[in-house]
């Protein structure tokens, strides 16, 4: 090809490389920017955070560091005076997240310390709170001082530093997201188990029959593809409601009322369902370019059903198998909605975290650290993806 | 005897697949208020209080309109984009492609909130164009899919014949090659339909209450109870999908006999 179709070829995806640019890998990238940096306390408490440089961690810094945070404190109150802005309060709302107390303690350390004391610094801070003294409230400063910072990914999987800078874990009565984790896999896994375990016999059937069966068959794993995420989770509600389907049948036969809902059962029973197309169709591509004659010709020379499936049919439908299952767990993976709508508190996945941080308590560090690792996980099954079925096979999309 | 225990084993999970669906339809047209059966009768009344009520009519005009324009602008950037793609190799190609087909398999909730970062400062958090703009983003990997694989079919050497009758690229594109690639190019704009009309995360965390799509005011009410007119909604969302689904195998059908054609004409 010459030069010139080549660059036509290039402007011709241009606008849409720049509009997923601006509209979705920008808009990421300075999200999860944020859980690899600390841009809230620096503006606030500068020359805190240079006074804290040098310091040891073992106890409470020298007196530079408490006439800092003075001269820092009664300036950002005159710059909120003058000008409104909050960041005082995002500032603690930062040094919160690491050590409890902060969201008080530094607005009202901030309010007294304007009025003029005599003596040193180091005095007249202690008065206002005991917690100046203690040299986890200034590691947490130093912690948080920015540009770049592991404290968000660190607290992402139940770490922390402390005031030495030493990395430990967090007490176990505090550790949430390790559990969190560990959780949003197992569901993944399971609901990949299950899928497969479903998925075999109705791919197996609809690859081997021929004719109008095959496409009503491929009618009934399209159809619930097709149709959206919250009608099917809203049809498992109505099922297994308290008052639902399930249960005024049990009912007749004088059983139940069952709790059926709100519980992890209802979670991967509603996932499996909504994902198992994913792991059919992928199937049905690997059963149908499977030769017959070939587990024919093993049958034949004497080989067990057992081992024909096992020494034959497997390892030439194990692409297919490995696409559906990292598919399926891909996906399985960043459910929102359906642990939502059909799970208790402990049923709740990662992404339900993300989306926890992100609105309702704004810990936006938190938030894009959550998504890092949730894009991390995506990112090796993608990855496998790629090695295991190649990226020229369309897929089921 | 094992092909019977796969036969009933794979029949079992197609009506698994099939029956929670199946089972929720009727319920709608109960006279009754109970989610459960028997049915104490029949009437359209859930349909009457849906077109009757305040939020279930502008929700179905949002998601047509939302997803009508995102199906719009993810068509008009990814047919250019797929022909593009199609003519690119080596590493500026797959580097593309990994850019295009990255919404598909970022978790949803990562865009949402990322969007929900991004659109608040510039004013575009609770208003139609940021919504559009969005499921735009989320569908077109699913056009530029589509139409790459329409265009395998395509035999470049025509554009070449075009050139030297004496057409311009863009009319050589226009008048040759988008009339055969046309049934995957609507098939990409329903399929970029369907995923607007299917997504309810980014709606969740972006849209305000003027532009609460139909499935968000379902999620808002699955979250407190359910009524019968969300199982009225559902019932026409499942309405509107089969429809879709009928139209992109249609389409499909209609692309594979053109490919067909077009190779018998080659031979």
């Amino acid at each position: 090809m010459t030069r010139a179709p080549r660059l036509s070829a290039a402007l011709l995806v241009t606008p849409l490389l720049t509009f997923l640019l601006l509209s979705f890998v920008a808009p990421i990238g300075a999200f999860l920017w944020r859980g690899v940096t600390d841009a809230e306390v620096a503006p606030v408490l500068p020359r805190t955070v240079a006074a804290l440089a040098g310091w040891d961690g073992r106890a409470a810094p020298d007196d530079a560091a408490f006439a800092a945070l003075v001269d820092d404190l009664r300036e950002a109150r005159a710059r909120e005076r003058a000008a409104g802005a909050g960041g005082i309060a995002r500032a603690a709302a930062r040094l919160n997240a690491d050590r409890p107390g902060f969201r008080g303690l530094l607005p009202m350390t901030a309010r007294r310390i304007e009025a003029p004391f005599d003596g040193p610094a180091r005095a007249a801070v202690l008065a206002i709170s005991e917690e100046w003294g203690d040299p986890e409230t200034w590691g947490a400063i130093r912690r948080a001082g920015g540009p770049l910072s592991a404290f968000h990914v660190l607290a992402a999987v139940d770490l922390r530093r402390d005031a030495e800078g030493a990395v430990r874990a967090v007490p176990p009565d505090q550790r949430v997201f390790g559990q969190v984790l560990l959780r949003s896999l197992w569901i993944s896994l399971l609901v990949t188990a299950a899928c497969l375990a479903l998925g075999w016999p109705l791919a197996w059937l609809v690859a081997t029959t021929r004719g109008w069966a095959a496409t009503l068959l491929l009618g009934a794993v399209m159809l619930p593809f097709w149709i959206s995420l919250v009608v099917r989770t809203a049809a498992w509600m109505v099922l297994l409601q308290r008052e639902g389907v399930v249960n005024a049948a049990l009912g007749a036969f004088g059983i139940g009322p069952l709790p059926l809902m709100m519980n992890r059962f209802a979670v991967v029973l509603a996932m499996v369902h909504i994902l198992l197309p994913f792991m059919v169709l992928p199937l049905v591509a690997a059963f149908r370019g499977l030769d017959p004659a070939l587990p024919r010709a093993a049958a034949s020379l004497g080989a067990t059903p057992w081992r024909v499936f096992r020494r034959v049919i497997l390892p030439l439908c194990l692409p297919g198998i490995a696409a559906g299952c990292i598919l399926v767990f891909i996906q399985a993976l960043g459910f929102y909605v359906t642990p939502a709508l059909l799970g208790g508190p402990s049923d709740q996945m990662m992404a339900w975290f993300v989306g926890f941080y992100a609105t309702r308590s704004v810990n936006w560090g938190l938030a894009a650290a959550l998504s890092l690792l949730l894009l991390l996980a995506v990112g090796v099954c993608v990855a496998l993806y790629g090695r295991l079925a190649g990226f020229r096979r369309p897929g089921t999309a | 005897m094992a092909r019977w225990v796969t036969c009933v084993a794979g029949l079992l999970v197609a009506a698994f697949l099939l029956a929670p669906i199946l089972a929720i339809l009727p319920l709608s047209f109960s006279a009754g208020s109970f989610l459960f059966y028997p049915l104490p009768g029949v009437s359209l009344r859930w349909y009457r209080d849906f077109f009757g009520s305040d939020f279930w009519l502008p929700a179905l005009w949002n998601s047509l309109l939302i997803g009508g324009a995102a199906a719009g602008l993810a068509t008009l950037l990814g047919v250019p984009a797929a022909f593009g793609l199609w003519r690119m190799r080596g590493a500026a190609r797959a580097l593309a492609m990994g850019v295009v087909l990255a919404p598909m398999v970022v978790p949803v909730i990562v865009v949402a909130v990322a969007l929900l970062l991004a659109f608040g400062p510039i004013g575009l958090v609770a208003t139609h164009a940021g919504l559009i703009v969005a499921h735009a983003a989320l569908g077109v990997p699913f056009v530029v899919v589509t139409v790459l694989a329409s265009l395998e079919g395509f035999d470049p050497v025509q554009l070449r014949a075009a050139a030297a009758c004496g057409a311009g690229p863009v009319r050589a594109f226009l008048r040759i090659c988008l009339p055969q690639i046309a049934p995957g190019v609507a098939a990409g704009a329903v399929f970029a339909f369907a995923t607007s009309l299917d997504e309810v995360v980014v709606a969740l965390f972006i849209a305000g209450p003027a532009q609460r799509t139909l499935p968000r005011q379902m999620f808002a009410g699955l979250n407190d109870s359910i009524s019968l007119t969300t199982a009225a909604a559902a019932t026409m969302l499942v309405g509107l999908s089969v429809l879709l689904l009928l139209a992109v195998a249609w389409l499909q059908g209609r692309a594979r006999r053109r490919l067909q054609g077009a190779a018998t004409d080659r031979m």
